[in-house]
Order: C-alpha cells, then structure tokens, then sequence
C-alpha cells in the first residue's frame, strides 16, 4: 500500500457508467474548503466518496477518524456542518444531504483539522475514557464541575455548532387526511400505493429519499424482467395519473401519535442553497390517516470486531447502494466483504459485476450455497469461510486481519464491507408504547402489537426478498381498504425474485484487536458493554445510561441490537430476555424550526388591539402587554422627564378634573333567558335577583373550593338579560366557567350565554367633570342626573345623535364614573367625541398605570390579589357572601382553615421616613425580630406612588389582617437589600366613606 | 388523539381542554355531611387504567362541554356526547328543547 496521502481526496472513484444520477448536470460544491464536483442524483455522500473523501468526521469521544458507514438516515458517522452564517445547521447526515450546486459542508469536532486532530490524544488515553468515566473521575470537588469539568468535556466531546444568528427560512405547519398513509415507498410501499391508488381511495406515500423507490434503486434487481427504476418509474407515473393520490419524497414519517394521527417533515427546501422567495425551508405535516401501511423497510447492522470504525469500513449494504445507485466505487483497490449471512453475498456479487475488485469474501458460517460463492470465486475472490476479521489498520483502512482456519492472515485492501444481517425498522409501531418481538428463525425484532389502524408490510415486517415484499405491499394494503369498505381490483404481481436470505447470528469477535465499536457515533465498544456487565448495569436500560449506547443523534439505528446481544452473551440470558429498548419519536432528528412552525416573533400569537389603539398611537401612548393585549400604559407629554411624572399627571387629572381610559379588555358576557337570574345567584357569592333593571352590581365569584375566582360587575338591562363584565385576565375562564355550570352543573337553567367582548368598545370616563362631558354627547332627553342616573345605574341609550350604546355609572377610581360601550367599530369615534366634549374641563387619557395607582389608592383588589389562594374573607370582601342561597365555593369556604383569623388578610401600608418608597413583594417582619421564615407574616402584593396623597402606599396580605391596624412592621426586600418600617393601614386611602362616587 | 364531537364530527384534541372524571356530581350542599361530600368532590380522583369518563370542553369549536370514555392506557376513545344530556339524565329531568 502507498503511504497515506496528506490530502483528504483521492482520484476519482466514479463508476464509467451506470448509476440513478445524471452526469450532465455537475454541481459544485466544497467540504473543508476544498472545492469537489458531483453530479444531480448524489448525495453529498456519495459525492464525497466519488471524490476520494473518506475521512469525514471526527469521533465524539475519541476523536477517531471516521469515514461514512452506511447510505440512509440511520448513519451514525458522517455527521457535518452544512451551509454557513444564520444557516449553518450542525450534525446533518452526509447520507441525507442531496447535493445542491455551490453546497458548503464543513466536518466537526476536530481541531485544528481534520487530517491533524489534537484531542485525537484521547484514544491514547482511550482506557481512562471507558464507560462510566465521567461518573467517577469528575466527582469532586464539585465547585470544578461548573468551571472547569464541564466546559472542558464539552470542548472536547462536541458535535457541530448551531448558527449563531436568528434562523432567516420560514418554516410552516399543515394537515393533511388520508385513507391510507403508506410509509416508505420501497417495493412495498410502492405496490401498496399502487393497489390503494387504483381502488380510489385517498392515498399518502411519504418517503425520506429524494428519489423514490428504496432498494430498488440500490439492489438494482429486476422487475417484470427489467431493471427495477424502470418499473419505479411506471408506478410513480401511474400514481400521478390519481387526482387523491399524494406522493411526498423528502418527507420523514417521525411520529405516530394518539388517534391515527402521524408526524412529518416534508424538507421542502433542504436540496437547494436557500429556499425559493416562496416557499419555506421545511413543512411539518400532521397526517391523520384511516389506515397507515408501515413498509420502512431494514437496517442493516454492523459486525463488531476490532477497527470496525475506520474510514473505508463501511455496510455491505451501502457499498452496494454507492455501486449501484450513484456509480461510485467505495474502494480504488479492492474490497473485502465479513459477513454472517447471505446479502452480502450479492452486495460483493454487485460490486464484482460493476468492476470493483472483490478481493475476498469473509463469512463465519463454514457453508455457504455454491450459486453465492461460485460467481465470486469465478472472479478471483478468496472465499473465507469460517473466518472473521479481528483487526484493521491504516489511518484510512489499508490492512485487514484475518482469522481463519486457527491462523492470522492478513489482507490489503482500503474498503471493508460488513453485514451482520438486517434488523426490520420498526421503529414507528413502537411509538404508542408496545415492544417488538424477538424472531430467532430471522435473527431479528418484528413489529409486535401494533398502533390502531397500522399494518406492516415487507421487509420491516421481516419479510426480506423481493418479491415477497410486491406481494406483502400488495396484501396489506388490499386488507386495509377492504376494511374501509373500498373494493379493491385485483392485478397480477410484477414478477421479481426473492434474494437468498440465510444468516447465523452473530455479533462479535471475540477475538478482536483494539477497540470494537458497538455505537459508533457515541464511541461506545464492546469493552465498555464488559465493564457495564462487570459493574452490575446489566438491564438494558441501566446499559444504556451507563455507557450512552442509543443516546447519540442517530439514537442508535445500527447499535442497539448488537449492544444487547453482547449484554446477551455475558449474562447467558437470551436477547428476548436481555430486553430491548424502547423506541420513541422522532425517529430521526427533527428542527425545532419545524416544530415551532410559523408561530415566532410577532405571530407567536396574535396581538389584541383594543377599539382606540390608532387614537392612542396618534397620542403617543406608551404600550403594555397584558395578556394577548396591548394596552395604552401611559400618555407621555413634552418636557416630562420620566414615567412616574406623567402618571401622576394622569391620576391628579382623574382626581380633579376627568379623564378617560379604555376598559374594553375587560370581558364581556352577555346572559339571557329566564333562568340568567338564578344563574348569577349560583356563580357569585352575593344575590342577584332582586337586582332590579337598570341597575348594576358589583360580583365576586369563586372557584368551588372557596377561593376567589374573578370579580366584576353585572348590569340587568332586562328582566332576563343580564350583561357580566369580567376581568380582563379571567375573560375566557369565567366564560369556560359559566359554559361549565350551564351544560354540566345544571343542565335545566334555561339561560344561555354568548361572549361580548370583541362587539363592544368601553371606555372609561372618571372624574369630577365626567358628568359633564358625558352630558354632551348623550342624546336628549336621557337624564345623567344623580337622582335619575345614579351610583350603580345603567341603562342602554344613544349618544352623538343616533349611536347605540349602554352606559353604567361605575366607578374603579373612587371617582364620579362612568363606562360607555359602543359598538367595537365606533370605539375611535367615541373617544375622539369624548376628548371633544371633555376639552373645556381638560380631559386627560390615562394609561394602565394610573388606572392602578387609582386603584390602589381605593384598595380595590385586582390580578396581585386575586391570586387563586385568597377567599373573599382574606380581601375583606366576606360580608358580601349571602347566607340565603348556595352558590359554587360556599360549602368549601367555609371550612375552618379558610376562615382562620390569622390568614393573611389585604391591609393598607404607609412608610414611616417621609419619602421613603416601598416594593411589591417586601415580606413583613416585626420591628426588633429577625429576617427569617418564622418571623415572615405576610408580603406587599402591590405598591404605588400616591400623588393625591404626596407618599408611597401598598396593599399587603398580612397575617390577622385588619385588626392590626396601627402597628408598626419592617417591609423586608432581600432581593435589593432594603428595608423600610411601615405602618399598617385602612387598605381604602383616598374617600374611604366612598363619597365622591356618589355625588 | 382525536375527539368525535357529536356537533362538530372528529376533532384534533388540541381544540379541547381537559377537566377531568366526568362521573362526579356535585354534591347536595344542604346535605348534613355537605363538607366531606364537597371534599370529596373537589379533591379526590380516582386515577383508573383503563376506560375512563371525562369532561373535555370544545372551546376551539362549538363550546359544548362533551363526557368522553377515553381509555387511560390506550387513548382510544370509544364515546363523546354532550355532557348536558348525561346530567339531565342522570337526574331525571326532562331533556331541554
């Protein structure tokens, strides 16, 4: 053998001819910075591979060179960055990448290159590195772990790096329905299209590939006597012709979910440099399919003997594919082929046919049928049979090790084909909770109980050859229409043969030198299987936490089998009672992108605006979230300096002179019938039905087990129609709540209830003067005067000459107030008309803020109190609970701890230093005592600055509550380290005889 | 998981929201032992594997809160009705119009 060349390439290994791929259309492309050409129908694999690039990547743990194993989704080596800048995407499957012109691949974890890897030291230090070797050498001291540990382990063992920068694609969600969803579209999932299509049923075919067709395309069997991509291709014609048919290549079936419902992700965009302005980079599909056909076919597993990672080791399998499929020899010498079992037979048989040399043939079976080994010895194989390789070496494979007939032989050869037989995908049936079963006749797991609505047909229900799965396809999709009702023509088979499919299992050599991997991607070897044994993890699950075998990206497609086996063969326990883990979604790695779909950014979920949003913008409102809302929070003018001085502006206005704000958020029921009264009486603690109508009333509701639910006021504009107003956090939870006790408390009130909230624009006019603005925009001859509209009056009325509207004499400021709804879309009219009429008495539009500090100054309760473990007692609401009727939480309040004088009850507190400012969530401590929990009675649910008052104020829960009016406690902050003496207070702080509201 | 809403035909469970064992009824609250029975009633579940009748509530659709006999270890769900119709039933009362 030559020397290793510096250079990661090699002369072209690109077959003369053949292959699925079109050689008029080269494509550029680089990996590591170093520009390759390919061809349409490559993957960046085989591309890779037809340009002599066989070292692609480094190892996780090792850093061991690595080349690529297989040619699908299950592989476990060849991960690499691919693209750059915001679209850089890290771990991608060379196998899985379909080459695209310009494409820029990068190879990972390695330092400073590929060729030359410093941490490659760590094999050196490989037996410090076995299984378990984190758990015990980074126990102590555990200040490192943070420090120093973990950052090092993560340098060292990475894979790629995620982009830096926002993803710029656009990512979208969708649904689709179907009568049968048929899942990969080898012979089986083909013919099991094909037979559905033509029932006329509403068929789904999903494959990963680019191009359709499975082993079709890498076995290059015949078909009804040709080569097998020319019947691929009359089937997808056919399939076109059906107007319910949809096939979907690039498109992964990941999940099966609850109710015949099944994930995907269709890469929409994945095999061009960036998605077309149009369309997204990748689509996420929830199919919900009558009837699901699982043919995903086999994976292929490796054998685990010394060396087995190095590049140039590769599935029989996968040379085959690279063969046949996309015309590149995996070798430029020659190739040995270790196998246990018939397929790869003809996988050396292709390779010999398509002019690669087959230098020998390694079997462990001591027999072989002559019609497999004739055509190989014909060609100048060795055929080694009852042998088995027990080492490689070279840098890039160059020498193979050989044992056979008790001697050590060795061969040169830079390509290694192994096959320790195929293991059905199942995968998907496992995703709803069942396990697969062990079949000894195949070696192998099959689909056991299986999800509702699945079939499984062809090779992953273990039926390997040819044509047995063109009849199984053909079977399992008859049976699943017939079922649905369908009538499904009958047709002849395409005629194919079945490969001979004989196999001993066999898992490990035992006599292996150096390392024999079992996961490759994880670096997990057959040594650390013995220590795992050794040290007591012997079940399959304490197996794979303590060696990270199935743990890495691939979750272990080519590994878990034979890590169990080997667990098999130290306890002496059969692999059915060694176990098997269980699989679950997604079955390959799925991007969060597509998880999250179009919902980023700004259509996260959707923004409420309310009716005077564009008035308040003109105004130069501040905005605030609350919810899904967005609020005015405050109205800044010219020359204030800062947010708190125009609060107080805004709340001196509404004390003063009169202001307007927006309470539209504020939930909107409307409630009808001739049983709305009785309803009220069961849903809020106080009574409802002597309300007369054109009267409001103030309403807590609680939840049945006695806490306080909501509040809000109810008006009665008719006999049996009522108008509740929740609030703005509770709108859609009071309404789910009264839905409940309608339909399932009490199913014979004749009430029915519609929300309100998005019809009606409510805009709250508080002040002095509001009166006299309202009054100049009402329509004569309705009278706002005390005595004919007073404290509590509502009444439906129209206002600036003809606009329907209600109006409610409501205060939440303490001051003369009014709410005024108008139909949603005259809202901007309305508060246009009121900052007209409201013009001579200077009427000011305030924010969420003052409308807190206004309520604060009341004592009024809102969302910091109304926090789910306070009763009305605790809020001093306690005296509204009727004791005349039952109402939902009355029994469940009453009980001994709810009305323990001690909870923590709403008190008012003032500071004691003038000046001094007080913090929300300050614990209070009594004066001369301890900061500590046993001392802690109690917290400041909110605090404000008070102008009408001059100093700060808070409303607190504090432990007795009211009657500890009077004394003196420390308000504690320990997040900001301050603390301030206070005194306990009525929690109403401005107009406590509640007078101006009356006027 | 899908719901057959008896208004709205099958549905993805995403547009329904859970509360619960739908085989409760809320207690007499003039009853003597009215506070255990409410204790009961809002605190204590039975966690059953297997057949299970629960409340789901169709607020992404026809708001109708449905009774469902889902089956806790399976999810296959082989009932929906409306939960008004349950209760009027199970009380006696005559169905409303």
């Amino acid at each position: 053998m030559t020397a290793p060349t510096a250079q990661n390439t090699g002369p072209s290994r690109r077959l003369a001819k053949g292959g699925l791929i079109d050689r008029s259309q080269p494509l550029e492309f680089d990996f590591d910075g170093r520009p390759l050409s390919g061809v349409a129908g490559d993957t960046l694999a085989s591309a890779l591979l037809a340009n002599g690039v066989t070292l692609v990547g480094r190892s996780f743990k090792y850093h061991r060179p690595r080349g690529i194993l297989t040619a699908g989704s299950e592989e476990p080596n060849a991960l690499v960055e691919l693209r750059s800048g915001a679209r850089r995407e890290p771990n991608t499957r060379a196998t899985m990448v379909e080459l695209y012109d310009r494409l820029s691949a990068t190879s990972q974890n390695r330092w400073p290159s590929l060729e030359h890897d410093a941490l490659s030291i760590n094999r050196l230090a490989a037996p410090l590195f076995g299984a378990g070797f984190y758990y015990k050498t980074f126990m102590w001291p555990a200040a490192l772990w943070e420090r120093l540990y973990e950052p090092l382990i993560r340098r060292a063992a990475g894979l790629g790096r995620a982009a830096d920068h926002e993803d710029p694609d656009r990512y979208e969600k969708a649904t689709a329905h179907c009568d049968l969803l048929v899942i990969g579209a080898g012979p089986a999932g083909l013919m099991a299209a094909l037979t559905a299509a033509r029932s006329g049923a509403r068929v789904i075919l999903a494959d990963e590939d680019f191009r359709l067709g499975g082993r079709l395309l890498s076995d290059a069997p015949e078909v009804d006597g040709a080569p097998a991509p020319l019947w691929v291709d009359r089937v997808l014609g056919e399939l076109a012709s059906f107007p319910d048919v949809t096939v979907m290549p690039r498109t992964t079936v990941f999940g099966v979910y609850d109710g015949g419902t099944y994930g995907a992700v269709e890469r929409v965009s994945d095999h061009r440099a960036e998605p077309l302005p149009w369309q997204p980079r990748q689509r996420l599909w929830r199919i919900v399919a009558r009837r699901s056909l699982l043919a995903a076919g086999a994976i292929e597993r490796p054998i685990v003997f010394g060396g087995n990672d190095r590049p140039g080791v590769m599935m029989a399998g996968a040379m085959r594919a690279y063969a046949n499929r996309f015309a590149v020899a995996a070798a430029r010498e020659a190739v040995a082929v270790f196998a246990n079992n018939d397929s790869a037979w003809s996988a050396a048989r292709d390779l010999s046919r398509l002019g690669v040399r087959v230098a020998a043939v390694i079997d462990v079976r001591e027999r072989v049928d002559p019609a497999l080994t004739a055509p190989l010895a014909a060609a100048g194989a060795r055929l080694m049979l009852g042998s088995r390789v027990i080492a490689t070496s070279g840098k890039r494979l160059s020498v193979v090790e050989v044992l056979t007939g008790g001697k050590r032989e060795t061969l040169k050869v830079d390509g290694l084909a192994m096959s320790g037989g195929w293991s059905p995908t199942v995968n998907l049936t496992c995703h709803l909770g069942s396990r697969p079963v062990w079949n000894d006749a195949l070696s192998a797991f099959l689909p056991g109980s299986l999800p509702p609505g699945m079939t499984v047909a062809g090779a992953a229900n273990g039926r390997f050859g040819l044509a047995a799965c063109l009849a199984d396809g053909a079977a399992s999709a008859t049976a699943a229409l017939a079922d649905l009702g369908f009538a499904v023509p009958s047709a002849a088979l395409p005629r194919a043969d079945d490969d001979p499919a004989g196999l001993i299992p066999f898992w490990h050599v035992a006599e292996s030198k150096g390392a024999a991997f079992v996961d490759h991607q994880n670096d997990v070897t057959a040594k650390d299987i013995a220590i795992a044994h050794r040290e007591g993890f012997r079940a399959v699950e304490h197996l794979k936490r303590y060696t990270t075998l199935g743990m890495a990206t691939d979750q272990g497609k080519t590994a878990n089998l034979t890590g169990l086996a080997i667990m098999s063969a130290l306890t002496g326990k059969d692999i059915p009672e060694t176990g098997t883990t269980m699989f679950r979604p997604p079955y390959s790695p799925v991007a969060i992108g597509a998880f999250g779909g179009s919902h980023r950014g700004k259509a996260f979920r959707p923004t409420r605006l309310t009716p005077t949003h564009g008035w308040a913008t003109e105004h130069g409102a501040v905005f605030v979230e609350t919810g899904p809302w967005l609020r005015a929070q405050y109205f800044p003018r010219p020359g204030e300096r800062d947010w708190l001085e125009t609060v107080n502006r805004e709340v001196t206005a509404v004390r003063t002179g009169v202001g307007l704000c927006d309470v539209s958020t504020l939930g909107k029921i409307d409630i009808q019938g001739p049983d709305a009264a009785t309803l009220l009486e069961r849903v809020y603690i106080n009574g409802w039905s002597g309300l007369e109508v054109g009267k409001a009333r103030y309403g807590v509701m609680l939840r049945e087990d006695g806490m306080v639910m909501d509040d809000g006021t109810t008006a009665r504009l008719g006999p049996t129609h009522f108008v509740m107003t929740t609030t703005t956090a509770n709108a859609v939870k009071v309404f789910q709540h009264l839905e409940h006790a309608l339909q399932v408390l009490w199913p014979e009130l004749d009430a029915r209830i519609a929300s309100v909230s998005d019809q009606w624009a409510q805009i709250a006019v508080a002040g002095p003067k509001a009166r006299e603005t309202l009054a100049r925009i009402v329509d004569a001859p309705f009278d706002l005067g005390n005595a004919a509209f007073p404290y509590m009056a509502a009444a439906e009325l129209t206002v600036l000459g003809g606009l329907r509207a209600r109006l409610f004499r409501l205060s939440f400021s303490g001051e003369l107030a009014y709410e005024i709804a108008v139909p949603a879309r005259q809202g901007d009219r309305l508060v246009r008309a009121l900052m007209d009429a409201g013009a001579p008495f200077g009427i000011t539009p305030y924010g969420t803020e003052a409308l807190g500090v206004l309520r604060i100054e009341k004592g009024h309760a809102a969302g910091n109190e109304l926090n789910g473990q306070t009763t009305a007692h605790d809020l001093g609401l306690g005296r509204m609970m009727s004791g005349k009727k039952d109402f939902i939480g009355r029994v469940m309040s009453n009980r001994p701890g709810l009305r323990d004088p001690d909870r923590p009850a709403l008190v008012g507190l003032r500071p004691l230093p003038p000046g001094a400012r007080l913090r929300a969530g300050s614990h209070l401590i009594p004066v001369g005592q301890p900061t500590d929990a046993a001392n802690d009675q109690g917290y400041l649910t909110s605090v404000a600055h008070s102008p009408t008052l001059g100093h700060a104020i808070g409303l607190a829960l504090l432990a007795g509550g009211p009657r500890r009016i009077g004394e003196r406690l420390r308000a504690v902050d320990p997040l900001r380290n301050e603390e301030v003496e206070v005194e306990v207070c009525n929690p109403v702080f401005v107009d406590p005889q509640g007078e101006k509201l009356r006027v | 998981m899908r719901i057959p809403c008896p208004y709205c035909g099958p549905r993805d469970a995403h547009e329904f929201t859970c509360l619960g064992d739908a085989t409760l009824t809320r207690p007499d609250p003039a009853a003597p032992d009215a506070a255990s029975a409410f204790h009961d009633y809002v605190y204590r579940r039975d966690n059953p594997a297997g057949p299970h009748r629960e409340l789901w509530y169709h607020g992404g659709g026809c708001r109708s809160w449905l009774e469902v006999t889902r089956d806790t270890r399976t999810h296959a769900i082989t009932d929906a009705r409306f939960a008004a119709d349950r209760s009027s039933a199970a009380q006696g009362t005559e169905d409303r119009p």
